[in-house]
């Protein structure tokens, strides 16, 4: 049984069509890579199939039930690191860390918060707010977040975009373990060497469809990279 | 204490923290209120005129203005970083989100009020006739129909382009009975007519349920589109 499915999702918003029947599906222990133009609807179907938006049409399967069915289930197992960073820019890495913790029920959400901001770098950094971070900074500290729960599924919406080499390195390393621990992912990215090399399968999102998929080491690198380059079609 | 609360309280902690950071609410309300006591105090020269009749509604217009201002900023730490997406993410009931978010705009406003109240009293030369313990639920009762009102509108408007523009339009006609209700049982108050501040009280106290209860039930609905 798959872990996350999409069963024909359409969005609409007003007359403009972004997603026009999207199916795709997610087995457990599988990480993939969504590629597509601007425009393409790749964060819209990501915030679809984190529960943060309603499709038009369509459903989203979490264990082959919709996620609604169980939405405090789902979301204790789903990570999501989008354009935004989810965060109180007010409050220190830190604090931030430990409230979303706590949000989460975790028993010592203040060890859990000093040892992801140690993973990922931030540690010296950990009592300074949120607002005086640089943009990889606060990048480093919305991929903590994400994982602040041990999530089996993670959503990654452009997760490389303002790190630097030192935490592309992290974040690549911490994807093959999370991958090897039978962690399932599924990743947006306009790096395609890099989030192919992570990844055991890719897919096209062209359109408002799901265009093309494969086994990742047999993507054409090329072609996508002429169509990532590409603007959409409704642009 | 049940994961419920637990989550409420972490909540609004998170509000009380936020707002020591920024002082964006108490400063901005305070403030605010306190300069239209000041135009009020001399616009109507309480040296020249008893100002007992017009007291109650020169106190609650100078709240309700000044808490629209706290109101518009209530979510203000929730789109700063789209921290908003990540509550909708964490298992949390949305009704929580509600409460918290209603029970800190009302600790910032009745904290503002409870200083700015004496100050009101002084500026306008108006004696203090009442009970303070009934007077103190008086403010408590106008306040949380003020904020349970406001919270909910503030959640229902925040995600439109032009929420701020329709918050201060549609707040104050939503807002029409818990005003009167202030001003009725805080007039009552103070004149010492026991039974009108009785019915006023029982009047807004209904309101407040209503607009406690309603957004709570409806507020996952509000935000299945942010």
């Amino acid at each position: 049984m798959s872990l996350l499915e999409a069963r024909g999702l359409e969005k609409s918003f007003g007359w403009r069509a972004v997603l026009r029947g999207v199916d795709l599906e997610l087995g457990e222990g599988e990480v993939a890579v969504l590629f597509g133009p601007n425009g393409a609807g790749k964060s819209t179907l990501l915030r679809l199939l984190a529960g943060l938006s309603r499709p038009s049409r369509g459903r989203v399967l979490f264990r082959g039930q919709p996620w609604e069915k169980d939405p405090f289930l789902f979301r204790r197992s789903l990570g999501v690191v989008s354009h935004g960073p989810f965060l109180y820019p007010h409050l220190t890495g830190e604090e931030n860390l430990v409230f979303f913790g706590r949000l989460f029920g975790l028993d010592r959400p203040e060890r859990r918060a000093r040892e992801l901001l140690e993973a990922f770098g931030l540690s010296l950094f950990g009592r300074d707010p949120v607002s005086t971070y640089s943009r990889g900074m606060v990048q480093r500290l919305a991929l903590a977040r994400a994982l602040l729960h041990r999530p089996s599924l993670l959503l990654l919406d452009e997760p490389f975009t303002g790190l630097d080499e030192g935490g592309r390195s992290v974040l690549g390393s911490f994807i093959r373990s999370f991958r090897e621990g039978g962690g399932t992912a599924l990743l947006v990215s306009h790096d395609i060497r890099e989030s192919l090399s992570l990844a055991d399968r890719y897919l096209v999102l062209e359109g408002g469809r799901i265009t093309r998929e494969g086994r990742a080491e047999q993507a054409p690198e090329e072609e996508i990279a002429a169509l990532v380059g590409r603007r959409g079609e409704e642009d | 204490m049940s994961l419920y609360l637990r989550q409420v309280a972490t909540l609004f902690w998170k509000d009380v923290l936020v707002e020591l950071r920024s002082r964006e609410i108490l400063s901005s309300v305070g403030l605010f209120c306190l300069l239209l006591l000041l135009v009020f105090s001399f616009a109507f020269n309480p040296l020249e005129k008893d100002l007992r009749p017009v007291f109650p509604g020169i106190l609650w217009t100078a709240f309700y203005f000044a808490g629209t201002l706290g109101i518009g900023r209530a979510f203000l730490p929730e789109r700063a970083g789209e921290a908003f997406s990540g509550l909708l993410l964490a298992p949390v009931d949305r009704g929580a989100i509600f409460i918290s978010k209603f029970l800190s705009t009302f600790t910032f406003m009745l904290l503002a009020e409870i200083v700015l109240t004496p100050v009101f009293f002084a500026l306008t030369r108006t004696p203090f006739t009442a009970s303070p313990g009934a007077f103190l639920l008086a403010l408590l009762v106008g306040t949380a129909g003020f904020a349970s009102a406001g919270t909910f509108l503030s959640a229902s408007l925040s995600a439109l382009r032009a929420g701020e523009l329709l918050l201060t339009v549609l707040l104050f006609p939503l807002l029409a009975p818990a005003v009167i209700g202030a001003v009725r049982l805080t007039e009552a108050l103070l004149t010492g007519e026991a039974e009108m501040a009785s019915l006023w009280f029982k009047a807004l106290g209904a309101y407040d349920i209503i607009f406690l209860v309603v957004p709570w039930i409806l507020f996952d609905h509000l935000t299945q589109e942010v």
